[in-house]
C-alpha cells in the first residue's frame, strides 16, 4: 500500500521532483514553478496524513527497504517530527508560490536551476526531520547545506558569492564537528540508530565518559553554528541579506528551524535531559547563550539600516527564543520553544517576503527610504504591520503565544532573569520595528498611486499575515492535541 | 448574584470594529464615512445602555468568546464598574465624533480616513477593557488601545509630533510589557486570571514580598493612568489634534489606565489583601504626591493644552487615591470621579480646541479678552474649571465630597489636608485662564467669533451635563447607583 510508504514519501517525493525539474524545464520553462508548487503541496498533504497517523496510533517507525533497525535505516515520526515537517513543508509550499515572480525578477533566466536546488533543499530538510538514524542526519544535513550554499550564491551581485563562501566555510566546520561527534558515538555504542543509541548510552557513559562528553561538545558547537546561535551567527546576516529574497524567506523560516529541531533530537532523544542536567550542566550554558542571543540580536538589529539585514539580526534574536525554550528543560518552556519554531517560521517568512516585495516594486532596501510606502503598497504594508506586531508580541498573535509560554517556563525554572530578558527583548523589538512603521506610514510623501506586487507574491504574504493572527487566536487546539502529548514524550513528568 | 449569558458584550466590541472596516471601505466618501462613525457611536451607546437595567439589578452579564490558551479564555463580563466606564466612554464618543468632524474639516486636516479608523479602534480598545472578565482579556485590549492611538498622536507628522508620539509609544509599550509580566506571574501562581469581587490572589501561598513586587509591576503596567514619575508621556501626547486629546487623553486612554489600576487593586488583590499587606495606604500616599506635584507643574505651563494635561494627571490620581482608601466612601468617590472628571475634562479640552480652530491661539498669555468674543465657549470652560476645583454646583463637587468622607473614614488627616490643599491649587491654575479671558483687555482687535456649531454644541452639552450631574440629584442617580452596586460588590460584608 502506498499509504504505508508515506513516511518515506515526504523525502522521496521532493527528491525525485528535483530531478524531474530539469526535464520539465527543457520542454517548458514556464511550467516549472507550478510543478514545484504542486510537488510541495502534495508533500504537505502527505505530512498531514503522517500527523494523523501519529495522533491515532502513536509513533510511526518506517524501515527503509525493509531492513530492521538497528541495522537498517529507520524513519521515525513522532509528534515532534510530524509537527515540524508540516510546518516546514507548508512554508516551503508558500515560498514556492511566491518564488515564481520574485525569482523571475531577481534572477532572470535561472528559474530551472533555482527550482531544482529548491526541491533538493526541501528533500534534505524533510529527511533531517523524519530520519531516526544518526548518520542519515549527517547526510541530509550536507544535502540541505549544499543546496543552501548554492541558493545564496545565485544572488544577483558579487557580495552574494562572498556571503555564500563565508557560509560554506563556517558550515563545513560545523558539519565536521557533527561528523566527529557521530563518529565518537558510533565508536562507543556501535550503533547509528537513535533509539538504540539512547538505550546504550548510559552504560557506555560509565565506561568511557570522556569520549561521550567530547561528542556532546562537538554536537553542541556544530549545531549552534547551523542554528545560528550567537556568537556563532556571523554567517547569517550576510547570507540572508545577499541571497535572493525568496531564498532568504526560505532559509530563515525553515533551515535554522530544522537545525533547532535536530538539536532537540540530539539533546533530548539521544542524550537524555538527565544527562544534560546532572553531568554537564549544558542547559544552563545554553540558556544563558540564548539570553545573550536574544538581546544581542535585537540590539544589532536596531543599528541596521538595510531592511533585510535588520530582519537577519532579528532572526538571531528569535533563534535565541527557541533555544531558550529548549534549554530550560521544562514542559512550559519546551512548548514555547517548539511552538516558536512554527511561529517564527511564519513571521520571518512573511517579513522576508515583504522585503522581497518592496525590492520587486521599488528596489529599495534602506529603511529610511520607505517613506510613503503605505500609499503605494497598502496591502504589503498592512501585512507587514500585522506581522511586526506579532514579532513584538502583541496579543492575540502567535508571537504572544510563544512569549507567554517562554515566560511561564522561565518562572517555572525559577529563572526570573530570563523573564526580564523576554520583556527587554519585546521593547527592543518595538524599537526596531517602529522605525519601519514611522517611515512607512507617517511621512508625507509626494505622489503615491497604488502599485502593488502581482497577486502570486501578495497572496502568500497575506496568508501568512492572517495566519499570525488566526493561529494565535486558535492556538488551543494545536496546543492541546499536538504540543501537549509531544512535550509529554520529550520531557515526561 | 445572577449571571446572565448573552452575546451583547461581544456585539458592543464588534460595533466599532465593523465601523472601522466601513470607514476604510468608504474612504473616498467623507460624508458616508463620518456617517458610519456617528451611527456606530449611537448603536454602541444603545447596546451599552441596554445592559444597564440588569446591572443595576445586581446581575452580571457574561460571554466567553474563545479559549485562546489553556484556562485563558478571551472572556467578557460586565459588572457595575465595567458598565460605568463603558457607559462614559461610549456616550462621550458620540460627542467627540461630532466635534472631530467639525475640527478636522475646519482645519482641512490630512489623512482623515486614518484618523477616524484609528479613533474607532481606540473605542474598541476602551470598551474591551471595560468589559474584560480577566486580566488576559484586559491585557489584549490594553495593547490594542496603545497601538491604535499611536497614529492619532502622531497625526500631524511634524518632527515634534514624531518625537512626542515616540515617547508616548515607548512609555505605554513598556507599561504593556510590565503588565504582561504581571499577568504571566499571576497566572503562574493562581492558574487563572479571572477577576473576583474581593480579589483572587489571596490563599495561593504567594510570599508577601512577591505580592508587593507584583503590585509594583502592575502599577507600572497601568502607566496609562499617568502616575508620577511615569506621567511624562501625557503632556507629550498633547501634540495630537485636540479631539484626540479630548477623548483619548482625558477619557479613553487615561481612564483605561485608571480602570486597570482599580481592577488590579479591588478585583485582583482585593480590599482585604490590600489592607492586610498595607499596600492600600502605601498607594494612597504615593498618589498624593502626584496630585500635588502635577497641580504645581500645571501652573508653570502657558500652553493651555499642556496645562490641561497636567490637570488630568492630577485628577486621575484622585480616582486611584479614592480606590486605595479601601473604604466605601473612598471607593465611591474614586469611581464616581471617572465619569464626572470625564465630562468636565472633555468640556475643557473641547473649549481649548475651539479656541485653537477659531482664534488660532494656544497660549494662555495670548487669550486676553477672548471671553468677549467667545462667551459661550468660555462659560463652558468656567463650568469645567469650577468642577475641577470641586465647587458645589458642578459634578466635581460630589466626587470630591465622597473622597473627603473617605479620608475621614480611614482616619488619615494628612490626606484630608492634602485634598483641601489640592483644591486650592486647582483654583490657582484655572482662575488665571478665566480672569484673562473675561477681564483683561485685548491687546489688539479680535476678529473672530464663536466656533462652528459642530464644535460648539458638543462642548455646551457636556458642560450642561456636568452641571446637571452636580445640581439635580436624580440625574446623578444613574452613575451613583452604578457605583453603589460596584462598591457593594467589592466590599460586601467587609466594611
Amino acid at each position: 500500500m502506498i499509504y504505508d510508504d508515506f513516511p518515506a514519501l515526504i523525502v522521496l517525493l521532493p527528491l525525485f521532483a528535483a530531478f524531474t525539474v530539469p526535464i520539465i524545464g527543457y520542454f517548458s520553462k514556464k511550467s516549472v514553478p507550478y510543478f514545484v508548487s504542486l510537488a510541495t503541496f502534495i508533500t504537505f498533504i502527505i505530512s498531514i496524513f503522517n500527523l494523523q497517523t501519529v495522533m491515532s496510533s502513536g509513533t510511526i517507525s518506517y524501515t527503509m527497504g525493509g531492513w530492521e533497525p538497528p541495522w537498517g535505516i529507520e524513519y521515525r515520526i513522532d509528534y515532534l517530527s510530524a509537527f515540524v515537517s508540516i510546518v516546514v513543508i507548508f512554508l516551503i509550499f508558500i515560498v514556492s508560490i511566491y518564488s515564481r515572480k520574485s525569482i523571475e525578477n531577481e534572477l532572470p533566466g535561472k528559474t530551472v536551476p533555482f527550482f531544482t536546488i529548491f526541491l533538493l533543499l526541501t528533500a534534505g530538510l524533510e529527511g533531517l526531520i523524519v530520519t531516526g538514524d544518526i548518520f542519515n542526519v549527517y547526510v541530509f544535513l550536507e544535502i540541505s547545506s549544499m543546496a543552501a550554499y548554492a541558493l545564496i550564491a545565485v544572488g544577483s551581485n558579487r557580495n552574494a558569492l562572498m556571503a555564500s563562501l563565508n557560509y560554506l566555510i563556517i558550515g563545513t566546520v560545523s558539519a565536521s564537528f557533527i561528523l566527529l561527534g557521530i563518529g565518537y558515538l558510533y565508536m562507543v555504542t556501535g550503533t547509528l540508530n537513535m533509539a538504540d543509541m539512547a538505550n546504550i548510552l548510559p552504560a557506555a557513559f560509565d565506561e568511557r565518559p570522556k569520549v561521550i562528553l567530547a561528542a556532546f561538545a562537538f554536537f553542541l558547537v556544530g549545531f549552534s553554528i547551523k542554528v545560528g546561535l550567537f556568537p556563532l551567527h556571523t554567517w547569517m546576516p550576510d547570507a540572508y541579506s545577499q541571497a535572493p529574497s525568496a531564498v532568504s524567506a526560505l532559509l530563515a523560516s525553515t533551515f535554522t528551524k530544522v537545525a533547532a529541531y535536530v538539536m532537540v533530537r540530539f539533546m533530548i532523544t539521544i542524550f537524555k535531559p538527565e544527562f544534560i542536567i546532572s553531568t554537564v550542566n549544558a542547559n544552563i550554558i545554553l540558556a544563558w547563550l540564548a539570553a545573550i542571543a536574544i538581546i544581542a540580536g535585537s540590539v544589532l538589529a536596531i543599528s541596521q539600516t538595510d531592511f533585510k539585514r535588520m530582519l537577519a539580526y532579528s532572526s538571531v534574536s528569535q533563534i535565541g527564543y527557541i533555544i531558550l525554550g529548549i534549554a530550560l528543560l521544562n514542559q512550559m518552556a519546551m512548548t514555547g520553544g517548539i511552538i516558536h519554531i512554527m511561529n517564527h517560521g511564519i513571521m520571518k517568512a512573511a517579513l522576508f517576503m515583504v522585503a522581497g516585495a518592496i525590492i520587486y516594486k521599488t528596489g529599495i532596501r534602506n529603511i529610511n527610504d520607505f517613506k510613503g510606502l503605505s500609499k503605494t503598497m497598502p496591502y504589503t504594508s498592512a501585512a507587514f504591520t500585522l506581522v511586526a506586531l506579532s514579532m513584538i508580541g502583541v496579543p492575540p498573535t502567535v508571537g504572544f503565544v510563544s512569549k507567554w509560554y517562554l515566560a511561564l517556563g522561565a518562572i517555572e525554572a525559577d529563572m526570573w532573569v530570563f523573564v526580564g530578558v523576554i520583556m527587554l527583548s519585546s521593547l527592543l523589538n518595538i524599537v526596531y520595528f517602529w522605525r519601519v512603521f514611522e517611515n512607512m506610514y507617517f511621512y508625507r510623501a509626494e505622489g503615491g498611486k497604488v502599485d502593488e506586487v502581482p497577486l502570486s507574491m501578495l497572496l502568500p504574504i497575506l496568508i501568512l499575515a492572517a495566519l499570525t493572527f488566526l493561529l494565535g487566536l486558535l492556538a488551543l487546539y494545536p496546543l492541546k492535541e499536538i504540543m501537549a502529548p509531544m512535550v509529554q514524550i520529550l520531557l515526561p513528568g | 448574584m445572577e449571571t446572565i449569558l448573552t452575546i451583547k458584550p461581544l456585539i458592543a466590541v464588534l460595533v466599532p470594529f465593523i465601523c472601522a472596516i466601513l470607514i476604510i471601505i468608504y474612504s473616498k466618501h467623507p460624508n458616508i464615512r463620518e456617517g458610519w462613525s456617528v451611527g456606530a457611536g449611537a448603536v454602541l451607546f444603545l447596546i451599552v445602555l441596554s445592559m444597564l437595567p440588569d446591572i443595576l439589578a445586581g446581575s452580571v452579564i457574561q460571554y466567553t468568546v474563545i479559549e485562546m490558551l489553556p484556562n485563558l479564555p478571551i472572556k467578557f463580563k460586565v459588572d457595575a464598574f465595567g458598565e460605568l466606564f463603558a457607559l462614559t466612554s461610549s456616550f462621550l464618543w458620540i460627542f467627540t465624533t461630532f466635534y472631530s468632524i467639525g475640527y478636522m474639516r475646519s482645519l482641512k486636516e490630512h489623512a482623515q480616513t486614518r484618523y477616524f479608523f484609528c479613533f474607532a479602534l481606540a473605542i474598541l480598545g476602551a470598551i474591551g477593557i471595560a468589559f474584560s472578565a480577566n486580566l488576559f482579556t484586559l491585557f489584549i485590549f490594553y495593547e490594542i488601545l496603545t497601538v491604535s492611538t499611536y497614529p492619532l498622536v502622531v497625526h500631524n507628522e511634524t518632527p515634534e509630533a514624531m518625537s512626542g508620539a515616540r515617547k508616548y509609544m515607548l512609555y505605554l509599550m513598556t507599561a504593556g510589557v510590565f503588565l504582561f509580566f504581571s499577568v504571566v506571574a499571576v497566572y503562574y501562581y493562581t492558574g487563572t486570571t479571572d477577576f473576583a469581587f474581593n480579589g483572587f490572589l489571596d490563599g495561593h501561598g504567594i510570599p508577601v514580598i512577591m505580592l508587593k513586587l507584583l503590585f509594583i509591576t502592575f502599577m507600572i503596567g497601568s502607566a496609562k493612568a499617568a502616575f508620577m514619575p511615569l506621567h511624562s508621556w501625557l503632556p507629550s501626547a498633547m501634540v495630537a489634534p485636540t479631539p484626540v486629546s479630548a477623548l483619548l487623553h482625558a477619557v479613553a486612554v487615561v481612564k483605561a489606565g485608571v480602570f486597570t489600576a482599580t481592577r488590579v487593586i479591588l478585583y485582583v488583590f482585593g480590599v482585604d489583601l490590600m489592607g492586610e499587606t498595607g499596600l492600600g495606604l502605601m498607594m494612597a500616599y504615593f498618589v498624593c504626591f502626584t496630585i500635588i506635584m502635577a497641580s504645581i507643574y500645571a501652573m508653570t505651563h502657558d500652553n493651555l493644552k499642556k496645562r490641561l494635561a497636567y490637570s488630568t494627571i492630577s485628577q486621575l490620581s484622585y480616582i486611584v487615591l479614592g480606590v486605595s482608601m479601601l473604604t466605601s466612601s473612598g471607593i465611591t468617590g474614586g469611581m464616581l470621579h471617572i465619569p464626572y472628571h470625564a465630562f468636565m475634562k472633555i468640556t475643557l479640552f473641547m473649549c481649548a480646541g475651539a479656541i485653537i480652530v477659531t482664534a488660532k491661539i494656544e497660549n494662555i498669555s495670548e487669550m486676553n479678552g477672548i471671553g468677549r468674543k467667545m462667551p459661550i465657549t468660555m462659560l463652558a470652560f468656567t463650568v469645567g474649571a469650577l468642577g475641577m476645583a470641586g465647587f458645589p454646583p458642578v459634578s466635581g463637587f460630589v466626587s470630591k465630597w465622597y473622597l473627603l468622607l473617605g479620608s475621614v473614614e480611614m482616619n488619615q488627616l494628612p490626606i484630608l489636608i492634602m485634598l483641601l490643599g489640592s483644591a486650592l491649587l486647582n483654583v490657582g491654575y484655572f482662575f488665571p485662564v478665566i480672569y484673562v479671558a473675561f477681564f483683561k483687555k485685548p491687546e489688539k482687535e479680535l476678529n473672530f467669533g464663536e466656533a462652528s456649531p459642530f464644535l460648539l454644541v458638543p462642548l455646551v452639552l457636556t458642560a450642561i451635563i456636568s452641571l446637571i450631574l452636580g445640581i439635580w440629584p436624580d440625574a446623578s442617580y444613574l452613575f451613583l447607583e452604578l457605583v453603589k452596586v460596584a462598591v457593594q460588590n467589592v466590599t460586601s460584608g467587609v466594611i
